[in-house]
């Protein structure tokens, strides 16, 4: 790996909530095209992870860089950060949450122009292109002047990956995304975001879908209190994990798995 | 008790009542307009969590919410001209007195229809890249003036009414009106019957329309 392919390098990153050290300490590098899974219990700070990654939270401390370039700027040993510059960020870092957040007074088709429009100021033509573009990319090009209200969850999750997409980012950051949605739909979600590390889209993705895991992660992290505990590639890491608590995190996974 | 109505009076007078209803629809777009517009910016700033922004608009809805609107009228008028040497006449003293009371209650109606905004509309804005305005602009803002258009449609139809209580510094409106035919014709009882029914006929049809609204608001969420 090359320096020059490095979209994402997170350097001693800290965040902490009042008296509650939600992470303590985490380095990570995502390279381009890489698909990292993070796995970990929940108060296991794997979402505040991804939350910190596109400022969502200000990390307490540590730094992030994207395409080698610090976020912010540091001054007497302190991260400073404005607000505009953060806004920038985030045009480049794309963003999936568990409950979907679609706008719902906008039509799917504009709620997938909305940032190309308010943000990047794209023309409008354009900007419907694109949303276009990508919501054939997910599927749903045919329910462009439905509200949300009317689709599926599945659908929903996969219109809230078009408006991500929309945006050119150079990172996708996926917060559990199927955790919010029937079993049955869960499927649709997965694929969708499968496909997109077919085509080589770098992406952070935090999920509970151990399956998933397995055949699309280029690099599986197990965080455990606030520290990546255990990572490595999904074949040897989920088949043989080395240390005792992520063996304790599969096998409560897989506790009630059919007989072969 | 017998009472001899006399309506015939009031019809005869009806010019005059004319004028009062032409004084009471000017005061009442004014008010109105000035009241859900500057409730919506106090609104806006009494959510601001900056102090500097926060607390003059906690300030402001407390003093306006809390005092009479006919006191305020008659202290815009009487006393106001008096502290500052400023001229105010019976239209700017009721004027005053109702925007800034609507104001008051409007963004107290605006502040809860953005705190009825789901956390996750924020965190969606913010992701795209938006800033704090624009997300309150294009997403939070569309999403709660239709929750709360039931609450401002309802402080419409009171700030209507309100607007009788500019008789009491003598501003040209219907119940004014009533009154100078009540001094003239001796006939109280069936001058402010008639503005009693008059405010009736303008405002059922508006309410039933809200009932309506509320209707269609709510299979749309």
């Amino acid at each position: 790996m090359t320096a020059a392919s490095e979209i994402l390098r997170i350097e001693g990153l800290h965040k902490t909530f009042g008296n509650l050290d939600v992470l303590q300490g985490i380095d990570l590098r995502v390279t381009a095209g890489e698909t990292v899974v993070v796995l970990g219990s929940s108060g296991s700070g794997k979402s505040t992870l991804l939350r910190c990654v596109n400022f969502m939270e200000t990390p307490t401390r540590g730094k992030v860089y994207l395409h080698g370039n610090l976020v912010g700027t540091e001054q007497d040993g302190r991260m400073h950060y404005r607000e505009s510059e953060l806004c920038r960020l985030r045009t480049r870092i794309g963003m999936v949450f568990q409950h979907f957040n679609l706008f719902p007074h906008m039509t799917v088709l504009q709620n997938v122009k909305e940032g190309q429009v308010t943000v990047l100021k794209r023309d409008k033509s354009e900007a419907e292109a694109k949303a276009m573009a990508q919501l054939e990319r997910v599927g749903l090009a045919e329910k462009a002047s439905e509200y949300p209200a009317r689709l599926s969850g599945g659908q929903k999750q996969r219109v809230a990956i078009a408006r991500a997409l929309a945006m050119d980012p150079d990172v996708m950051l996926f917060d559990e995304v199927t955790s919010a949605l029937d079993p049955e739909l869960v499927g649709e979600v997965l694929k969708t975001i499968r496909q997109l590390a077919e085509e080589g889209m770098t992406m952070l993705v935090v999920t509970h879908e151990l399956g998933f895991a397995y055949h699309v992660a280029n690099r599986v992290l197990f965080l455990n209190e606030g520290r990546v505990h255990e990572q490595g590639e999904p074949h040897v890491i989920l088949k043989s994990p080395a240390t005792r608590r992520m063996r304790e995190f599969l096998d409560g996974h897989s506790l009630f798995k059919l007989p072969d | 008790m017998e009472h001899n109505w006399d309506f015939v009076t009031i019809f005869e007078h009806r010019h005059v009542l004319w004028v009062g209803v032409k004084g009471t629809v000017v005061i009442f777009v004014v008010t109105v307009a000035l009241g859900l517009a500057g409730g919506l910016v106090v609104g806006i700033a009494r959510y601001a969590r900056t102090p500097f922004i926060g607390w003059p608009a906690r300030v402001f809805v407390e003093v306006f919410r809390n005092t009479p609107v006919l006191v305020q009228i008659i202290w815009f008028f009487y006393a106001f001209p008096i502290l500052t040497g400023i001229d105010v006449d019976p239209f700017l003293a009721a004027v005053l007195g109702i925007s800034l009371n609507t104001m008051a209650f409007s963004a107290e109606i605006y502040r809860a229809g953005i705190q009825s905004v789901e956390p996750g509309q924020w965190e969606a804005g913010k992701a795209i890249g938006m800033t704090y305005i624009q997300t309150m602009r294009r997403i939070v803002l569309p999403v709660a003036i239709k929750r709360v258009l039931p609450a401002l449609t309802n402080r419409g139809i009171e700030v209507f009414k309100m607007s009788t209580l500019a008789s009491v510094v003598a501003y040209v409106e219907t119940l004014n009106q009533a009154k100078l035919i009540a001094d003239l014709n001796f006939n109280p009882i069936e001058s402010y019957t008639a503005v009693a029914l008059i405010f009736f006929v303008v405002l059922y049809p508006v309410v039933q329309g809200t009932y309506v609204l509320e209707r269609v608001l709510r299979k749309s969420e």
